[in-house]
């Protein structure tokens, strides 16, 4: 005899709870998301007297935050599956140092550099994968060591030196903005219709998931949320596709970025490759006895997470036209925060794209909106990691609510 | 007699759920008391009442101890009054000394500081009292389940234990270990200590309880002296019904020979030995073979290294199933080949216990939802809600966690999801461990209608009553080698017995 056994009513409420539980995270991150925003939109212009969601700021925004929002969508692989990659920053620094050694130093055009560098960072990553996967070495050692030998290893590789500038084909990158095929004339209708095709795709595909449940009886979420959801969220995409139609256009990056989120959304929640990394992180040994090649998909989580991170790399030292020695310190724990804060387990097992997007989000509009109040680092990085532990604190408290 | 203990209208609830109602229990003196009720009845929540977890005045009417009434805090006080419960999950730390343990949050001090000598001494006494001859120094992750439960009891009476209540004790032991543990309450008894037996055992139960209390859907049913004690009472009390036939009927239509395994030997992962020397064994169409014997016979170790060599290594000798040879050099393959194995530990190996019904059953065939990789959502659920239907998953949703369902209700989703990798050959391992009386009629009846499909299962337990009810033919196992098979007219418990007897020592 284990737990109490609920009655069937119990049960089935449990369920629903769940559901809507599951829902109300997701709901309520993209709320406290919006609140934030709000916050800042109001207290910038109260005490700067500046636009927070300008157009330029939030082109800003996008382009401050377009690494961690890259590097989070492989960590959450590696956390979904029961692992932790430390080393992100450092093999994001060294890409880009590779990438400037390359390009500058040895003068590679840009179509050889690119995939050049994402090779590197694949096989930094298969070189950390293989002791974790094959010889279960935990991964916060094996990351701890790469996060050590790939800092020095950017130092040596740049001498302690910035190498830079870089052309502009490899800078486009970061700081292009998609041309618009109507002419220069403002607003940028390219990003305009974009934008609506985008805001269209999520309706839509929102309406077949629900036209799905109910076609197979799940219990669908109530009309009222859905639509009034669905009625933010393409409001907001609206107001920003504006914004930035009326300034530059839509920067590359954004792009990008939103092809690699529609991409992991996919894999993770509609693709065999997806479940099962989900079941390795719920429960190794029985994915394994289930005939599933755990080894191997461990390895895969961290080739994947370095060639994520070779691309960090690139835009980060695209952005800066430099490599550092000193870039991409501290990456790791921005990615890994907007992991925990987008409502991932530090087990394994769960944790979702969107929220994870929307954790990322949330860390860089706070890291942007303080930085424009003129708030010391001293104070934002109390004020981050308070944040970072209400999210999960909030978690932990709806689970035992709901068990 | 006196009682020791009653409990009155006890009642408790959760939110949306009575887990009690009303129950009422007592206990005498100097005497064992086992409690019996299928899973999810209410015995471990009135256990939990009992000894404090749940706090005085989270749960209703009252509890007399020694003629006192009681209102518990929290276990440290029901502890100090003599009161000690055993969990079925242990609560030893693995990695610390048996003394460590034994004194753990309790230890013996001088000015604060730990008393080796004297806690070493102590230990020793201690185990002496329940017949173990341990070096206190060793740690307990050395030991067996079954010297860990008797270790546990140790505990309890370093701390004085009066009344000893012990949840599903003998769930995880083989029948010696079993009988050891029993036969220490029954001395216990004589020292005065009375004991709660919270076990699903019924002949254990019939050889050493008083009296028994029934407990069914949260509330008594029934309290039976010594002398009404029999299974058949305490089974009809406990479904509420009269189970005629503890196994379903099935008429045996035994075809050819579906699966052979020749010259299997095993080496050891990390040690120098064999743990199966050139097994040998088949299985026909429509039929159940059973594999018996003790713990540590091999038994878990043979069906695991032939399921996609997922224990030992250097792994030798041939499997053909349906004439051929089959490739099952890892776990994909086997599944391939048609095997399938239920894994004995279905919480730790065989269920996502987060994840909802729905994709543990896929987990295994995720290939037969899915189209280039994609997976059908509808599919899957079309898939679980099918298994639900058919195998009688108590569930009012196949979305729900697994880890809110009972112990049967999780093997029914573990049955599904091998039987939609569309197996020939079922190889189960103790498929009915932990899961109550009605739950197992169940599982015995998928059991009768997976051969009369004609496929092939091996059903490996420790119970040897089942395994006399559900086979047509069992081989005995002992120390890694297959020491005698028997079909269901010659099989008795005696001759499976002696034949493990006579076969021990006699491995190279």
């Amino acid at each position: 005899m284990t737990v109490p056994q609920h009655d069937e009513l119990g049960v089935a409420g449990g369920a629903i709870r769940a559901r809507l539980g599951g829902g109300l995270r997701q709901n309520g991150m993209v709320l406290a998301l919006l609140a934030i925003v709000l916050f800042f939109v109001v207290v910038v212009r109260g005490t700067q007297g500046i636009d927070f969601l300008s157009a330029q700021n939030i082109t800003n925004l996008f382009l401050q935050n377009s690494y961690v929002i890259v590097m989070a969508l492989g960590m959450l692989l590696v956390i979904v599956s029961g692992h932790i990659d430390l080393s992100v920053g450092s093999v994001a620094a060294f890409t880009g140092a590779a990438s400037a050694f390359l390009t500058v130093k040895l003068g590679w055009p840009v179509w050889a550099v690119m995939p050049a560098v994402l090779m590197i960072g694949a096989l930094i990553g298969a070189a950390q994968g293989y002791w974790i996967a094959y010889w279960r070495i935990p991964s916060f050692i094996v990351t701890l060591a790469g996060m050590l030998v790939f800092r020095g290893l950017t130092l040596w590789l740049l001498q302690g030196q910035n190498i830079g500038p870089f052309p502009k084909a490899f800078q486009a990158l970061s700081t292009g903005f998609v041309g618009d095929v109507f002419g220069p004339d403002k607003p940028n209708f390219t990003a305009l219709i974009l934008v609506a095709l985008a805001a269209v795709a999520i309706v839509t595909s929102g309406l077949r998931a629900r036209a799905q449940d109910a076609a197979f009886g799940t219990e669908p979420e109530p009309a009222g949320l859905f639509w009034t959801r669905n009625a933010v969220v393409v409001a907001a995409l609206m107001f920003v596709g504006w914004k930035l139609a009326m300034f530059r256009g839509l920067p590359n990056v954004l792009i990008v970025m939103s092809v690699l989120i529609v991409l992991y959304a996919f894999v993770t929640e509609q693709t065999t490759l997806g479940r099962r990394i989900y079941a390795l992180g719920g429960n190794e040994k029985a994915a394994r006895l289930s005939g599933i090649k755990t080894d191997r998909l461990v390895f895969l989580t961290f080739v994947n997470m370095g060639v994520l991170a070779a691309l960090a790399g690139m835009i980060v030292t695209a952005r800066l036209n430099s490599a550092t020695p000193k870039a991409g310190v501290g990456f790791e724990l921005d990615v890994i925060a907007a992991v925990f804060i987008g409502g991932a387990s530090m087990s394994g097992g769960s944790g979702k794209i969107l929220g994870v997007v929307v954790g990322a989000l949330i860390m860089g509009v706070m890291n942007n909106g303080m930085s424009i109040m003129g708030i010391g680092i001293d104070y934002q990085q109390v004020i981050k990691g308070l944040v970072l532990l209400t999210a999960v604190i909030f978690d932990v408290y709806n689970k035992a609510k709901r068990a | 007699m006196a009682a020791i203990l009653e409990m009155r209208g006890i009642g408790k609830s959760f939110p949306g759920v009575r887990a009690l109602d009303r129950v009422n229990l007592e206990v005498e003196a100097r005497g064992i008391h086992a409690i019996c009720g299928e899973n999810g009845a209410g015995k471990s929540t009135l256990m939990k009442v009992l000894s404090g977890v749940y706090p005085h005045g989270s749960y209703d009417g009252e509890i007399l101890y020694e003629g006192r009434p009681m209102r518990f805090r929290d276990i440290r006080d029901s502890e100090a009054e003599g009161i000690i419960i055993i969990h079925q999950e242990l609560a030893l730390v693995p990695q610390l000394s048996i003394g460590e343990n034994m004194f753990l949050g309790n230890e013996i001090t001088r000015s604060g500081v730990i008393d080796w000598p004297r806690t070493w001494a102590r230990t020793r006494e201690l185990l002496a009292k329940v017949g173990l001859n341990e070096n206190p120094t060793t740690p307990v992750e050395k030991l067996g389940v079954g010297k860990q439960q008797l270790i546990e009891i140790a505990k309890a009476l370093a701390k004085d234990v009066r009344l000893l209540i012990l949840d599903e004790p003998t769930a995880a032991l083989q029948e010696n270990d079993s009988a050891t543990l029993l036969k220490l309450l029954l001395e216990l008894k004589e020292q005065g200590v009375t004991s709660i037996l919270i076990s699903h055992k019924l002949n254990e139960i019939r050889r050493v309880a008083d009296r028994v209390t029934v407990i069914r859907d949260g509330s008594t049913v029934s309290t039976l002296a010594r002398d009404e004690i029999t299974e058949e009472r305490i089974i009809r009390d406990m479904v509420g019904r009269d189970l005629a036939h503890r196994y379903p009927e099935r008429v045996p239509q035994i075809g050819d020979e579906l699966m052979a395994v020749r010259n299997w030997t095993v080496w050891h992962p990390d040690q120098p030995r064999k743990v199966i020397d050139d097994a040998a064994f088949t299985v026909r169409r429509g039929e159940i073979v059973g594999i018996a014997g003790l713990m540590g016979s091999g038994r878990t170790e043979l069906a695991m290294s032939i399921f996609g060599r997922s224990f030992g290594r250097d792994i030798s000798g041939t499997v053909e199933i349906g004439g051929r040879p089959a490739d099952v050099s890892t776990v994909g393959r086997a599944i391939g080949a048609g095997l399938s194995y239920v894994t004995e530990d279905r919480k730790t190996l065989g269920l996502i216990l987060d994840e909802p019904i729905q994709r543990n059953v896929s987990l295994a065939n995720l290939a037969g939802i899915s189209a280039r990789g994609v997976l059908s959502r509808g599919r899957e659920k079309a898939v679980a809600e099918g298994y639900r239907r058919d195998l009688g998953i108590r569930t009012p949703s196949v979305l729900q966690q697994v880890v809110n369902l009972s112990g049967g209700n999780q093997q029914k989703v573990v049955l599904s999801k091998w039987l939609f990798t569309q197996p020939q050959v079922l190889i189960l391992d103790e498929p009915t461990r932990g899961i109550d009386v009605g739950a197992k009629f169940e599982i015995y009846a998928i059991m009768n209608r997976l051969v009369a499909e004609g496929r092939g299962v091996v059903m490996i337990s420790s119970e040897m009553p089942e395994l006399l009810g559900m086979c047509d033919r069992i081989y005995v196992m002992n120390e890694g080698r297959i020491v005698g098979e028997l079909t269901r007219a010659e099989a008795s418990q005696e001759r499976i017995m002696g034949m493990i007897l006579r076969s021990e020592g006699r491995a190279a």
